[in-house]
Parts: C-alpha cells; structure tokens; sequence
C-alpha cells in the first residue's frame, strides 16, 4: 500500500500527459474525420479518391507502425523535426480521424434524403443544410460509436511510452523498476485507466440524454 | 400571366425513361390537380418543377426564369416555390417554431420578432397555434402536415407545389389538411397538386391534368375531364379509382 501512495504523485503526473495529449487528439481527430467524411460524400472526385486512400492506409497499418513511421520515420528527413509530443498527437489523431470519418460518414449517410429535399426546397444552400439540418441530426445518432472510439483513442495513447513521452504508462515503467513491486503499480495503473474511462463513458451518456431525447 | 411553363420536358434515371414529353403552361392563381397511376412519372414531374431532379432535357421556365439554365441561383428560385412532400419531412430535431423559422432567417427575410410573430400567424392558419413549442415527433401525421404546409407558406412563396401531401395520412384526418389546401386555392396560390384525392381535384382544381407512361394523356376542368374523359386510358384510370 505503501508503494502505490508513494508511487501515486509520478502516476498522475503521468495521466495528466496523458489527458493532454487525448484532449488534442481527439479534438483533432474529430476535424480530420470530419473534413475527411465531407471528401467522401462530395461529388469531387479527386476529394473523395485522397480520403478514401487515407482512411485504408490508416485502417490497413497497426497503430505502432504509424507512431513509428511519424516519430522515427519522417524525423528521419531531413527538413522534419517533430517533437515527441507533437509526434504522439499526431499520430493517435490521425488515427482517430480515420475512423472518426467512417462513423461521421455513416451517419450522414444515414439522415433520411427527404430531410436534405425539405431544406433545399426552401431555398437553403447545401452547406447551411448539412450545418443545420443534416449533421445536428447525425451527431446524435453517432454519439454512441464516438464515445467508443474515443475511448478506444485513449487506450492507444498509452503505446506513445514507447517513443518516450512521459505518460502514465511511462512512469508506471519508471516506477515499477525502481520499487521492484510491478503487481502493484501496474495493478494502479490499469485501476486508473478504468476510472477515467468509466468517467468518460458516464459523461457520455449524459451527453446522449441531453441530446438523443427526441 | 404564366408562372410555370414546361416545354419538352424529358427526365430519365439511367435507362428508364420517366418522363417522355411533358408540355403544360400553368396560369398564376390556378390550381393543377395530377392524378394518375402509380409510375405515371406525376411525383417526377413535380420534382422536376423546382429541380429537385436533374432535368433530362426541355426547359422549366418558373416565372420567367429558365431552372435548365445550369448558370440560374436555383436557390432563389425554390425560395418562391413551396413544396408539400408525402412524408412531411419536418426537421425533427427543430421544435415546430424553428422549423418554420429557420429558413426566413437563415436567408434574411427579417429580424426574429417579425419572423417569429408571422410563424405563429401561419400556424394560427393552418389551426395548429398551441404546438408552436412541440416537436414534430409528438405530432399526429395530419398535424405534421399542416406544420409543412405552414413552413413552405413561411418563405412567402409564389407557386406551391403537393406530392401526395395525403397519402401519408390516416383516413380521418386527410380533411383537415385538404381543408387547409381549399383555403389557401380561396385565396389565390398558384398550386400544382399531385394528389389521389379525386373529390379534391373535382373540387378544388380549376384543371386536372391526366397522367400515364410518362405523357400527358388529357387535361381537361375537372367537370369534364371526370364526367366526359376522351382517351381511352382515362377512362380506364377513372372507372378504378371513382
């Protein structure tokens, strides 16, 4: 018990690096999937060909090998210079953005044609149709795969330890050396993963009452 | 004067050609009932009045402006004609209010206050005043109607156009939405109607325009067209559906 009070300051530490670097991503994430799902659904072609080959590059390659290709590979040229940080939240949002657009893109999909007939009917433009009519409604019905891909995004983030960055993971490496008692760090380390991600998922659900009521 | 003029009008969906010849002239103020059955091309040929489908070939001209013109705002134009869908297509995440307000806001036609005070006038119209702050989900099918029928009304439109606007609609409540209808005829909406309703078109229109395979078949004032069809095709359509 003594191990885990001690050890609990550097673990925090850790989480909130690890915070940090999801809040960015998954905000960036959400842009990416979004832009990207707009690419998809446009009837410029070239668009739709740049994000349909993105989403099945990111899909088709395991996580670490695009954390290693950003962070080793393209520092490896040389008018790149990405910090480890900058690396990491590029690469967990890239990775989410792909997905996110597959999610963002089913539930455009998924609005029933009449409403988008409805606004262009009254004279709306495309883009005040998807701004308030079609993607208001998708939102809601994508809350519950965004939450769960956001949860999935924030697990990922624990394989940046492997390029250095200073996570909860990383420290609980640090600390388990150190105190030569393993079981019970990494017991605390998955124990707090659990309590933020079981916070996560009841903020969520809050979200989707406030908004899946009608 | 001529609000809607259809000259040649050809609409194809990949092989299957829908609409084949379509020529009519529609006079401001009139009221155009289209019966026919089901696969006549009528809901296409609707459509196609405020572009909603790509025109194969012919001209649309809606009050002097040619719609086929690929270089026409169709935005502008489909802000002066309303349109009236089978399945209502309200917004549902709106409350009844918004769905009426929100585009006369979004394209300016005036500060909230106004456009809040003439949404509620329009639902006063169509009977429907203590729902201004439902939701369409808790709406009945007629009832629903009659908040699209208030929000196309709300863009203050010049023609209105119905595709089946109570085919949708459980049987004893299609009069309150045809009531409302009969109204705004009384009061001078150009209206073009694709409808099953024949007591409405007997009724309402001032002509009836038979459609079959794509063609105007007959069109005719309604006293003639039901008590005296000329083409055998009509004919047959009428003694099934009267």
């Amino acid at each position: 018990m003594d191990t885990i009070i001690a050890a609990l300051p550097y673990l925090m530490a850790g989480l909130k690096v690890t915070l940090y670097i999801f809040f960015f991503s998954i905000i960036f994430g959400f842009l990416v999937g979004l832009v990207t799902a707009l690419m998809r659904l446009t009837s410029i072609k070239p668009l739709n060909w740049i994000a349909k080959v993105f989403v099945d590059i990111v899909r088709g390659t395991p996580f670490i090998v695009q954390l290693f290709f950003i962070y080793f590979g393209l520092n490896g040229l040389d008018f790149i210079s990405l910090d480890r940080t900058v690396a990491g939240i590029l690469t967990v949002s890239l990775n989410a953005g792909a997905y996110f657009s597959e999610i963002i893109r089913a539930g455009i999909q998924s609005i029933d044609k009449g409403q988008t007939e409805a606004a262009r009917s009254l004279g709306l433009t495309q883009a005040h149709t998807m701004r308030f009519i079609v993607l208001p409604q998708a939102f809601r019905r994508m809350l519950p795969t965004i939450t769960n891909q956001s949860i999935i995004s924030f697990k990922d983030t624990s394989l940046l330890s492997i390029i250095g960055i200073a996570d909860i993971v990383q420290k609980g490496k640090v600390q388990a050396s150190t105190t030569f008692q393993p079981f019970e760090i990494w017991l605390t380390v998955g124990v707090i993963y659990f309590i933020v991600i079981y916070l996560l998922s009841v903020l969520a659900s809050f979200v989707e009452r406030r908004f899946v009521l009608r | 004067m001529t609000l809607i003029q259809v000259q040649n009008l050809k609409k194809s969906f990949g092989e299957l050609e829908v609409l084949k010849d379509i020529n009519v002239a529609i006079q401001e103020r009139e009221v155009v009932c289209v019966i026919g059955p089901s696969g006549s091309g009528k809901s296409t040929f609707l459509r196609c009045l405020n572009r909603l489908e790509d025109i194969t070939g012919g001209h649309v001209i809606i009050d002097g402006q040619d719609i086929t013109d690929p270089k026409l705002d169709i935005n502008k134009i489909r802000q002066n004609v309303g349109m009236v869908f089978q399945q209502f297509n309200l917004f549902p995440h709106m409350t009844v209010l918004q769905n009426i307000m929100l585009a006369p806001m979004k394209l300016g036609k005036g500060d909230k206050e106004s456009l809040e005070k003439k949404a509620l006038e329009l639902l006063a119209k169509v009977g429907l005043s203590d729902k201004a702050k439902g939701y369409p989900g808790e709406l009945s099918g007629g009832q629903k109607q009659r908040v699209a029928i208030a929000r196309a009304l709300a863009m203050d439109p010049k023609i209105m156009l119905f595709d089946e606007p109570t085919s949708a609609l459980d049987p004893e409540v299609v009069g309150d939405v045809l009531a409302v209808m009969k109204q705004l005829a009384v009061e001078g909406m150009t209206m073009v109607v694709v409808t099953h309703e024949m007591g409405f078109a007997r009724e309402v229109g001032d002509r009836v325009i038979f459609m079959d395979g794509g063609y105007i078949v007959e069109e005719n004032i309604p006293k003639e067209l039901f008590g005296n069809p000329q083409e055998v095709r009509t004919q047959a359509f009428l003694s099934k559906v009267l």
